[in-house]
């Protein structure tokens, strides 16, 4: 129904495809877009000239306003796959796995870029590219299981029963992570990595430059979660045109 | 009501077994492969008696993840290649009756091949591998193993990249399992104090996915 408007002929459609009122997303994702901008291009001159060197890790640790946003929001990103991956299975409404799917590659960028920046601050605060901490090795897992589900649900195509697999796959691996991270943890538990923590408060314009880069980088998820799933919806309502027009030569 | 599901699971487990058994391909392979792995293994880290305590774990662990990993594909691959899932589906079967079935088979194929290595393993390494400590984790690492393979192995039976996909699909999610599992038999050959609650961990992975996994498992067979 939806898609008479665009002077489309009559296109399969299985259920979920209910006519929607989807007209406010670019909107939103535009102001949102916007707001990410904005609020990175804040935080980059917060994090090199308003933050203080910190004492222990100099310069280096200047990282860690990048860093830690991005590492939450991949993190984040894999509940927000997992819970949408829940949702398809109850509603079976195929906007739901659109989500899922989106959230997931998202999630996969952010968690390769948590791992390269960890390994550029690991590098000069360490003097090692990689260890086998606790917190590293749970994202390297993570980001297989993110690269896992993205090689399925490309081999599978887009099919219901990818959709499935993905849905699966989102499921067991949100049930995993808590698990895997705390086998990682006993087993590092023997054997304490040198580990370069700061306890005690943070200072006050550290906390302040944090949560700038924290809203930028929620709001950049934001902005792409509305971008990726309308092309998951493009792409899918593009290879279902196409199935009716291979159907209308061959038949 | 529950007798019917028990009769189904049964009934399925043993055509599998009764299969297998016909065959003898996945089992013998699976055993040769593990045996294998154990001679690479000897040439890639060089065995020598004052380190044989500190690799045999790993090198057990592997070989039986990998030998593993072999016949779950298999299993399911040739029920997808004659066609006799989707048989098995028209049939109103419980799908966990079907999960269930085939997890147990898998456990059943895995053990067989674990219990030919075992004392190959043990023999040929010089360790103690047959005290008494190592079944319960060797049963409850396998049980790990398969309930998250069994799972996988069936949906990537349904792509083009089976072989491919099973162990990328595989090995993130069983890491608890290999974790504890290598440990705990270390801690069998050295044991040492403080020892954090291996078994326990093996355990509480096995339930939860138990769970989880007998309950999804419709939505991986089903297209």
């Amino acid at each position: 129904m939806a898609l008479a408007n665009k002077a489309t002929t009559e296109v399969p459609q299985r259920q979920g495809t209910r006519p929607t009122r989807q007209r406010s997303l670019p909107i939103i994702s535009l102001v949102l877009g916007v707001l990410a901008f904005a609020s990175i291009m804040i935080a980059i001159p917060m994090a090199f000239l308003y933050a203080q060197t910190d004492v222990v890790q100099g310069p280096a640790q200047r990282i860690f306003y990048f860093h830690v946003p991005v590492a939450a929001i991949g993190m984040f990103a894999f509940v927000v796959m997992a819970v949408a991956s829940i949702m398809y299975l109850w509603k079976r409404d195929e906007r739901w796995d659109w989500a899922a799917r989106a959230s997931a590659e998202i999630g996969t960028v952010f968690i390769t870029l948590t791992l390269i920046t960890g390994s550029i601050w690991g590098r000069t605060t360490w003097g090692t590219w990689w260890s086998w901490d606790p917190k590293l090795t749970a994202s390297l897992v993570l980001w297989f299981m993110y690269v896992g589900y993205l090689m399925v649900r490309s081999y599978m195509g887009r099919t219901s029963a990818s959709a499935n697999a993905g849905a699966v796959i989102a499921i067991i691996g949100v049930f995993d992570v808590p698990i895997i991270y705390e086998a990682v943890n006993l087993w590092r538990g023997l054997h304490p990595a040198a580990q370069v923590g700061v306890a005690g408060a943070l200072p006050s314009d550290v906390v302040l430059t944090l949560l700038v880069a924290f809203a930028g980088f929620a709001l950049l998820y934001g902005f792409l979660m509305i971008q990726l799933y309308q092309l998951q919806k493009v792409q899918t309502l593009a290879q279902r045109l196409r199935a009716t027009v291979e159907y209308d030569i061959y038949v | 009501m529950k007798r019917v599901f028990f009769e189904q699971m049964w009934a399925i487990l043993a055509k599998d077994v009764r299969y297998e058994l016909r065959s003898k391909q996945t089992w013998t392979s699976m055993g040769m492969f593990a045996l294998l792995v154990l001679v690479i293994f000897n040439f890639a880290f060089d065995l020598h008696t004052e380190n044989t305590n500190a690799v045999a774990p790993g090198a057990l662990w592997v070989a039986f993840i990998f030998a593993s990993l072999l016949g779950l594909g298999r299993t399911i691959a040739a029920e997808r290649e004659q066609g006799s899932m989707d048989r098995l589906l028209l049939c109103p079967v419980d799908r966990k009756a079907i999960y269930l079935a085939k997890l147990l088979g898998n456990v059943l194929f895995i053990s067989v091949v674990e219990i030919v290595a075992l004392p190959v393993y043990a023999a040929l390494f010089g360790v103690p591998l047959l005290a008494g400590g190592l079944i319960p984790i060797v049963l409850l690492g396998t049980l790990g193993i398969a309930i998250i393979g069994t799972l996988f192995a069936t949906m990537a039976a349904a792509t083009r990249a089976r072989e491919l996909l099973l162990p990328i699909l595989v090995f993130p999610l069983i890491v608890p399992v290999v974790i504890a599992a290598v440990r705990a038999t270390e801690a069998l050959l050295v044991p040492t104090a403080n020892e954090p609650p291996w078994i326990g961990l093996i355990i509480a992975f096995d339930i939860i996915f138990l769970c989880v996994s007998t309950l999804t498992f419709q939505y991986v067979i089903e297209e």
